[in-house]
């Protein structure tokens, strides 16, 4: 059953998510293109590209778009693809939200406990690799074009390292996108 | 009493006009939240930060769901998250309909083209910036190295990998040397 499968598979998700948007969308895409085969690589990467460029935040807009390709994948109509939208993104920020009542409470005593601190110490440590492994699995043939001397794997490299640099340099990652997506209308629609 | 009208929109510009995902929307919210309306101070605000991001999930519901149940319990919680991402939802899908629409013409097709690297970058860039702030030096840096090869070479699933490191977290605070690994720090 694929409604109940997406929504188990978002809440674990949501449930292991440390560390911001993209371990969020590191796990989606394991989830998504790995586990179960309900979106291609692709097809993955154009979600994120159009995530990126949504305002929002990009774990929810991630969830939202790729429950609405999964059911539309699966053979839906366009009215269940929406439902799946709302569907992974509810089921997203459930657990989250449920426990965020809990600790809320308990603020201060929460802060300087010394498991918390020693479970954290590794936790970010680990996501750094989480998030360096899905950048590696996305960095496919249907992203780069062929590894060749052609227009299109030149280019795919430049604006890989450009957008790169820029983003570590903290530039907007909305301009990045539609810049990159104006030097793709250009070189491939002239040459 | 905060009103929950006035809650909803602070949440709803929130969530509409911010561009970049969740860091980018701290400023606004606490221009929003600290600086216009006063409803927390500034130190409350930190700690709900922090919080936030200590906390699993997605750090712009996690704010929406803290703030809003620190003003008016589990209501404005609600209240809260859905102003936070109702537009980005809305815009979502609508997007997803235009692109299974436009996706075969010539211009979508060159336009994503140019687009992909970028996105593919834009994941790539946080892990270096990640591991500055988790403290990654040479001699942490086979957690992160093995972590990825686990689950990139070998195929396992991230959700385990994270597991392990909370179960191995807490071994390690329990017999570990109990104030700090790492003289470094």
């Amino acid at each position: 059953m694929l409604f109940l499968e997406l929504f188990w598979t978002f809440l674990k998700i949501g449930l292991f998510t440390f560390g911001g948007g993209a371990a969020m969308v590191a796990l989606i895409q394991n989830e998504v293109t790995v586990s179960h085969s309900w979106l291609s690589t692709q097809e993955f990467t154009d979600i994120l590209a159009v995530s990126q460029m949504t305002p929002g935040p990009i774990g929810i807009n991630t969830a939202t778009y790729t429950g609405y390709t999964a059911v539309l994948n699966a053979g839906y109509g366009q009215g269940l693809a929406v439902v799946g939208a709302m569907l992974a993104s509810l089921a997203v920020i459930l657990l989250p939200v449920v426990l965020m009542f809990g600790v809320v409470r308990f603020l201060q005593r929460y802060r300087n406990n010394r498991y918390v601190n020693g479970v954290f110490q590794l936790l970010r440590r680990v996501v750094v690799g989480v998030i360096a492994a899905a950048a590696l699995q996305l960095a496919t043939v249907e992203s780069f074009g062929e590894p060749e001397v052609s227009l299109h794997f030149i280019a795919s490299l430049v604006i890989f390292a450009t957008v790169f640099i820029l983003a570590m340099r903290k530039k907007s990652p909305i301009w990045l996108m539609l810049g990159s997506g104006a030097v793709g209308l250009l070189l491939y629609g002239l040459v | 009493m905060v009103k929950y009208c006035e809650l909803f929109w602070s949440f709803f510009k929130i969530g509409t006009f911010t561009l970049g995902g969740g860091y980018a929307m701290i400023p606004l919210m606490e221009q929003e939240l600290v600086d216009r309306h006063g409803w927390l101070s500034q130190e409350d605000f930190l700690d709900q930060v922090a919080l936030s991001q200590s906390m699993p999930g997605v750090l712009a519901v996690n704010m929406a769901t803290g703030v809003g149940y620190r003003l008016r319990g589990y209501r404005g919680a609600a209240v809260a998250i859905v102003a936070n991402i109702m537009m980005p939802i809305v815009f979502i899908i609508t997007l997803a309909m235009l692109y299974q629409l436009f996706k075969s013409n010539t211009h979508v097709v060159h336009f994503f083209m140019g687009v992909r690297p970028a996105a593919v970058a834009l994941i790539a860039a946080p892990v270096f910036k990640l591991a500055k702030s988790a403290q990654v030096t040479w001699r942490t840096l086979w957690i992160p190295v093995t972590s990825a090869l686990l689950i990139w070479l070998l195929g396992v699933n991230p959700v385990y990998v994270i597991l392990a490191a909370i179960v191995l977290g807490l071994l390690w605070s329990k017999i570990g040397p109990g104030t700090n690994e790492d003289r470094t720090n």
